[in-house]
């Protein structure tokens, strides 16, 4: 296992030179100056020049590369014109949101989607198989913004159900001591009760939202992979050996079943982290997704440029964390490893 | 073979992938892909047992006759102009007078909603007929040479795997420019590993097929072999799978709009009509920002719809 995991983690190497490659290529070759870019939109020409002096914008493209590549070993991404931090500051401080709203929307779209598929399988015909056809159809059609300010409209403006789609915490509310970053759980760790209660309440609007779209592939994955393994051999002789139903469809078919489902997790993920930026902008989540958009729109390149970087290096992560739980699923992927 | 691609001919699709899905025509010479259609259906009848046999995909057609139609004329027949504003008439409610109520400067949702169609419409078809060409080429060449081409094609693809692909096209968009081509440029570099595999896989399983080596014997040189024997067979191939990202290219480029990308207001657009919306839905003026939002969605789900129709169309086996 360890073994496999190690073989693993050497294939994610091209992966990591290629994405830092893309990045570096992204500032530096691209039509438009960088230094242009880097000093902001109301810059003299003599700040432009003294920034392309200060970012070595006037070697050459390999020299360039090494120190890009240097900097990045020691963790520097440059400077943000708007928050005047250190981009790694920056986005280390913002991490934690992005993370805590997309864990529970995919923790919530899993809930949901594996026994919603795993029923329309068994139940093949049935209202619960219409059901996940609908959701599945639906579910990739729909802008994830326009869900969000659907259940904004709802939720918010209607039932009066929800807070105010305005950021983790209720202004009111206080910051709990930050342990992890995840409110959830700092909160419980401070013993506050109503503040779990209140970051709750923010929570669960984005959540569903980014649930509501990364619903569809899981649920009609595992109806499909689970179809294919309730017809296979191995599962009739189950049947006939006289196994109970729950048995057979818990045990033998559900472990089976879950391999393509996971391998679809890694497209999830994709979509989810590219979600996970429009969610931040209707719901003014204080992730590193708002944070891009607004380096955006304030034209300012480090923070886009370290917002790139950091979401492709943790989707390469989270693929080789799908990689290696495919191995404890599946025993073969182990022996072989 | 022969009658999917004259039903696409007669579909009025737009411009470049229409082209390309016309030359599928000697496609009736693969042994691979033929499918038995009785010799006494018609084309026609074939196209209308397809949208007549599931109501869903008739209503798929339906309604993408209508985008079509917006997208061509929209402009000229709408009430009033998209851009002009009228304070005296600001945020009002869906009326008879503007059908999608009026948004914050008093321009009308419907006729903006309507003009949208266009930039919209043409944003999916050309990054869709971008990469259809650039992936598509690249992954014949791959599939057919192998070697070093493939390898490097390979290579390209899995780096532009190894993004969260809307933040790379963020990425792109902002480094390129802030301009709807750029929009094109990204939506289309980030569908390239889709398009490149297929178009690989389709092409290395032809690559040894009969007429190919035929053609080879008959003293055909490789690029030749690849343009008149590889490229017209995995056509159909190709077509489904446009038809299948036309959705998702909208989605994207509606999604980079509404974080503010490429589309400047006051062009009238799904995504910045939503994002201009956004911020009245918490004071309950949900129509600047559900009816566009409305329009983005039924138009993705038109697409997808079509994708499994055009599929059904080319390929009945890979029916569900």
């Amino acid at each position: 296992m360890l073994k496999m995991i190690g073989q693993r983690l050497m294939t994610t190497i091209p992966s990591i030179i290629g994405v830092i490659i893309v990045t570096f290529l992204l500032t530096r070759v691209l039509p438009g100056d960088t230094a242009a870019y880097f000093a902001g939109p109301a810059a003299s020409p003599q700040a432009i020049a003294e920034i392309r002096g200060k970012l070595g914008l006037d070697q050459p493209l390999p020299v360039q590369f090494v120190s890009y590549v240097t900097a990045l070993l020691k963790g520097d991404l440059g400077q943000s014109l708007t928050t005047g931090q250190p981009v790694t500051r920056d986005i280390a401080a913002r991490l934690p949101a992005s993370a805590e709203l997309t864990l529970a929307g995919l923790i919530l779209a899993m809930a949901v989607a594996l026994p919603l598929g795993v029923l329309a399988a068994v139940k093949q015909g049935s209202w619960i198989d219409h059901l996940c056809r609908i959701v599945a159809t639906a579910g990739v059609s729909l802008p994830v913004f326009f869900t969000g300010l659907l259940l904004v409209y709802v939720f918010y403006f209607l039932l009066g159900w929800s807070p105010a789609p305005l950021g983790r915490l209720d202004v009111f509310a206080s910051e709990p001591p930050g342990v992890t970053g995840f409110l959830l759980i700092d909160m419980l760790l401070a013993r506050d009760l109503e503040g779990f209660r209140a970051a709750f309440s923010q929570l669960i609007l984005p959540a569903v939202t980014l649930a509501i779209f990364s619903l569809a592939p899981i649920t009609r994955m595992t109806r499909a992979s689970m179809l294919a393994v309730l017809g296979a051999d191995f599962v009739r002789t189950a049947r006939a050996s006289g196994l109970t139903n729950g048995k057979v469809i818990g045990t033998y078919a559900f472990r089976n079943a879950m391999l393509p489902v996971v391998t679809t997790l890694g497209m999830v993920f994709s979509f989810l982290l590219g979600a996970n930026v429009l969610v931040e902008k209707v719901f003014a989540w204080p992730g590193i997704g708002s944070y891009a958009v607004e380096a955006l729109i304030a034209s300012d390149y480090a923070p886009i440029q370290g917002f790139v970087l950091t979401m492709a290096v943790m989707y390469v992560a989270l693929n080789l964390m799908i990689d290696v739980l495919y191995g404890v699923i599946d025993p073969r992927v182990r022996l072989e490893g | 073979m022969n009658d999917m691609s004259q039903i696409l001919k007669k579909e009025p699709e737009p411009a470049p992938g229409e082209a390309l899905s016309a030359e599928s025509l000697p496609a009736k010479s693969s042994p691979v892909l033929r499918f038995e259609a009785p010799p006494s259906t018609s084309l026609w009848a074939h196209a209308r047992y397809i949208v007549t046999e599931n109501p869903v995909t008739g209503l798929a057609f339906g309604l993408f006759a209508l985008i079509l139609l917006a997208a061509l004329i929209g402009p000229s027949i709408v009430p009033y102009d998209p851009l002009a504003s009228n304070t005296n008439a600001a945020l009002q409610a869906p009326s008879r007078a503007h059908w999608f109520g009026t948004d914050q400067l008093g321009r009308d949702i419907f006729s903006r909603v309507i003009a949208a169609t266009r930039l919209d419409f043409s944003i999916a078809v050309f990054s869709v007929a971008l990469v259809f060409v650039l992936g598509g080429l690249a992954g014949v060449m791959a599939g057919f040479f192998g070697g070093w081409v493939d390898k490097l094609v390979g290579r390209i693809a899995d780096t532009i795997m190894a993004f969260p692909l809307f933040v790379l096209a963020m990425g792109i968009v902002a480094a390129l420019g802030n301009s709807v081509t750029n929009i094109v440029l990204a939506t289309a570099i980030i569908n390239f590993p889709l398009y490149a595999r297929v178009a690989r896989a389709e092409a290395n399983v032809r690559r040894e097929a009969g007429f190919v080596q035929a053609a080879r014997l008959s003293g055909n040189s490789d690029w030749r072999l690849l343009l008149t024997q590889i490229l017209p067979n995995i056509m159909p191939i190709m077509a489904v799978q446009m038809s299948l990202t036309m959705g998702y290219a909208i989605l994207n480029a509606a999604g980079l709009s509404f974080i503010g990308l490429g589309v400047r207001p006051p062009t009238p657009e799904w995504g910045i009509m939503v994002a201009e919306g956004a911020s009245f839905i918490v004071s309950g003026e949900w129509w600047i920002a559900f009816f566009p939002g409305l329009a983005l969605m039924i138009a993705v789900f038109c697409f997808n719809l079509l994708g499994d129709g055009v599929r059904d169309l080319v390929d009945p086996q890979r029916r569900n």
